[in-house]
């Protein structure tokens, strides 16, 4: 239906059809991520389920289910949110709804192409930037270049005389990914090798959380909450300091993940006191949004959109208070390489991060199909699943940190770490089922809003219109 | 982008940015580039040769272009019998390892005695070449250790890749360049980190790497998540391929509480005699064992010389 578009002229194309793509593009690819990640915690619990052929082996589907939530889930809700809030905040149209619409579909191809590759073993064997370095061109050419393109040309072809927070956040981020990106793989192009593989391994996993996860999804709450609450923003200067402290800070603790290795002792130190830094743009972001539902914090509770962002941004704060503090040396002896971190991931991708996505795509789906949710109940569930679905998710993997991290210093035989993980293993694939689950009751949700949502009328939000399910 | 304010910032953000892609990358690329190859870090890039991870060799990691490691105990031009050494084969056609390629990369000192008393740069992909480590009498400057350095044996003996694969058993002979490649392919490194930790770690899975054991290495596989027992150090902690095979083919032959996949796959279709493996069978009665049926469980089929599991058992073998 939206392929259509593809070869017709620009002006031709409905404003939104890439942004409604990319919507629920994002939507299967969280479903595809989560049923892998649901899989793999069964064969963590259950090591005899479903075995013998390589396809479907733990080392085979452990990348796909990370590379497929990072890549295909957050980033293109992303490029969602940015399809629609650019042109709003520069009251425009985007500057190409036909690149929009070829940067999702090639986005859809080649990471579908590059995950079955991985899925059959074909890999750099570097984590986080798994794919071979032919990919990685194709993914630069094809996802993150385009993508940066559009936000750029509708930016400065804007019409209005500022530029708002969201838009700053957008435009460097696009920016630093396509450098962090091209950088990060460097290893690859020219065959380094040994400890600087290593570290540019980390420094690539390092910035593509701390340049495009976090500030884009911090971005989506300084739209969400001021649309929606209809409170200004509470400060322009804070969001400022949490600008300029995320270049600054969050560009350099790279270094961090490799504190157990012999990289230099000057940059580990340096890594760790930039690492305890990253609490000044998160307190900044955090206390902002919470300050800008300042008066309206009914809607916390009446509202999906703004339930889902101050979730994300509520859960911003154990997420930077273990950030902050497990990568200096004191802490991070004792939890690197355990559970605790997995539990850390999925508190930046699955907690913080989804939130935020998530309410974009609720509220960028309904604004530009002109459809009111189709069923209330069946948001509520999805976000109750999610949230007690991550929750069990995330306490059981900290706990099995813990006991994992216990193990490590007590030099305790690893066969009776393995044995005292086990019930957090279990607890884990319930959690990873109910986010699966979830998903499809949200695909579901999404579908019928299309074809049976409650036509929003010109000049209305979403929300100033009543549920009929 | 008419506002004065926007050409200041943009200029700012190029600075922010700039600075602190110079602190993380340009500065620590003295101190990486700087690393002088230990023993073990020329052990390992001869092992493992030039990549590890995709490349174009070898698009689907099936461990090809690979060197082999081999333990010649006599010597291969006269036949006459040897102190035991080993020997990095490359027969021809096989890609040089990165230390070979771009010397700068072995280190202040490897480099020249590689290059001068070793003579590497003589090394020819084409017609293939064997590699050895020898040890100078020059010390590393900031460690009481001697410089160890490569040898282009076919150089200096005249020692070519068949004449050393000729005189050697199988059992000398170490896939462990392929097996590399199996490590990674399976992913053995999402749950064991080749990386025992500084702070800890010693008692059980033995030293920490040092600067210069990595030099020439790709990937590294460090690994990040450890769900598994660290294994920099475990063909020290155990040596058996018998216990590595039971191991590989069910973990909870010799382990029932491990929650490592079975990796039986890797045998492929056929056993040591060139029988066809029964899987089927394999696992019903396996079933049957659990199940408190029978008392035994049934015997794990030898694997044949030119196995995948072969190569990664060699490679687990070798990391000592």
């Amino acid at each position: 239906m939206i392929l259509k578009y593809l070869f017709a002229k620009n002006e031709a194309i409905p404003v939104g059809s890439a942004a409604i793509f990319f919507g629920f593009s994002a939507i299967i690819w969280f479903m595809i991520g989560t049923g892998l990640g649901s899989f793999n915690a069964a064969k963590l619990a259950f090591p005899d389920f479903v075995t013998g052929t390589e396809m479907f082996a733990f080392g085979h589907m452990r990348q796909v289910h990370v590379l497929a939530v990072i890549f295909g889930w957050i980033s293109m809700a992303f490029a969602m949110a940015m399809m629609y809030i650019t042109p709003i905040l520069g009251n425009t149209r985007l500057w190409s709804e036909k690149l929009g619409l070829w940067n999702c579909m090639m986005w859809n191809v080649s990471l579908a192409l590059g995950l079955t590759l991985l899925w059959m073993g074909v890999t750099s064997g570097r984590e986080y930037s798994d794919f071979p370095w032919p990919l990685d061109l194709a993914v630069a050419a094809f996802i993150s270049i385009p993508l940066a393109v559009n936000v750029w040309m509708t930016i400065i072809k804007r019409r209005t005389q500022g530029i708002y927070t969201t838009n700053w956040f957008f435009a460097a981020s696009t920016f630093m990914l396509i450098i962090v990106f091209l950088v990060g793989n460097l290893p690859e192009y020219f065959h380094l090798t040994g400890l600087t593989e290593a570290y540019m391994t980390w420094w690539f996993a390092h910035n593509v959380l701390g340049l495009w996860i976090t500030p884009v999804a911090a971005a989506i709450a300084y739209y969400v909450i001021p649309k929606v609450t209809g409170n200004p923003l509470y400060s322009h200067r804070i969001g400022h300091l949490h600008f300029w402290s995320i270049v600054v800070f969050y560009s350099t603790p790279a270094a961090h993940h490799l504190m157990s290795a012999p990289l230099p002792e000057w940059l580990k130190s340096f890594a760790s006191v930039e690492g305890v830094l990253i609490l000044v743009p998160a307190i900044a972001f955090v206390s902002n949004i919470l300050l800008t539902m300042q008066g309206k914090w009914n809607m916390f509770v009446e509202n999906l959109e703004v339930r889902f962002t101050v979730v994300g941004v509520l859960l911003a704060i154990p997420l930077n208070m273990q950030g902050g503090f497990q990568q200096t040396r004191s802490i991070n002896w004792y939890i690197h390489g355990t559970g605790w971190m997995v539990a850390h991931a999925h508190l930046a991708l699955l907690g913080f991060s989804t939130f935020l996505e998530a309410a974009a795509v609720y509220l960028g789906l309904q604004t530009l199909m002109k459809r009111k949710l189709y069923s209330l109940t069946l948001g509520n569930l999805h976000f109750w699943l999610l949230l007690i679905g991550f929750s069990t998710y995330w306490i059981s993997m900290t706990i099995a940190g813990l006991i994992q991290g216990a193990g490590k210093i007590y030099e305790v035989p690893y066969i009776d770490v393995v044995i005292a993980e086990h019930p957090y293993m279990i607890a884990r694939w319930l959690g990873g089922t109910m986010v699966f689950s979830s998903t499809i009751l949200w695909l579901y949700n999404m579908w019928m809003t299309a074809r049976e949502g409650t036509v929003i009328p010109v000049g209305r939000m979403p929300h100033e219109l009543a549920y009929e399910r | 982008m008419n506002f004065r304010e926007y050409r200041i910032g943009s200029r700012a953000f190029g600075l922010a940015f700039g600075l602190s892609m110079s602190i993380t990358l340009f500065f620590p690329s003295f101190d990486l580039a700087a690393s002088i190859s230990s023993e073990v870090g020329l052990d390992k890039q001869l092992t493992s040769g030039w990549d590890s991870g995709w490349q174009l060799a070898d698009p689907l990691l099936n461990g090809l272009n690979k060197p082999l490691k081999v333990l010649v105990r006599k010597d291969p031009k006269s036949g006459e019998p040897m102190e035991p050494v080993y020997a990095y084969v490359y027969p021809a056609g096989t890609s040089l390892p990165n230390g070979v390629t771009h010397t700068a990369n072995l280190g202040k000192g490897v480099e020249e005695l590689s290059v001068k008393q070793g003579r590497i740069t003589e090394a020819r992909k084409e017609s293939g070449a064997v590699f050895l480590i020898k040890k100078s009498d020059q010390l590393l400057t900031f460690e009481d250790k001697p410089l160890s350095y490569m040898e282009n044996a076919t150089a200096t003996k005249g020692w070519t890749p068949d004449e050393v694969l000729k005189q050697a058993a199988d059992s000398d002979i170490l896939h462990a360049g392929s097996g590399k490649t199996m490590f990674v392919r399976e992913g053995c490194w999402w749950c064991h980190t080749l990386l025992p930790e500084q702070t800890q770690d010693w008692q059980v899975f033995g030293a920490p790497p040092m600067l210069g054991d990595f030099n020439g290495e790709s990937p590294t596989a460090f690994g990040s998540d450890r769900k598994g027992p660290d294994l920099l150090h475990v063909g020290s902690r155990n040596a058996s391929r018998e216990w590595m095979m039971l191991h590989f083919f069910n973990p909870r032959l010799v382990q029932p509480h491990s929650i490592m996949p079975r990796f039986d796959y890797l045998w492929g279709e056929v056993d040591a005699d060139g029988k066809k493996i029964d899987f089927k069978k394999w696992r019903s009665e396996y079933d049957e064992y659990r199940e408190g049926k029978i008392t035994t469980p049934p015997d794990v089929p030898m694997y044949a010389k030119d196995s995948e599991i072969r190569n990664l058992i060699d490679f687990v073998i070798n990391l000592k």
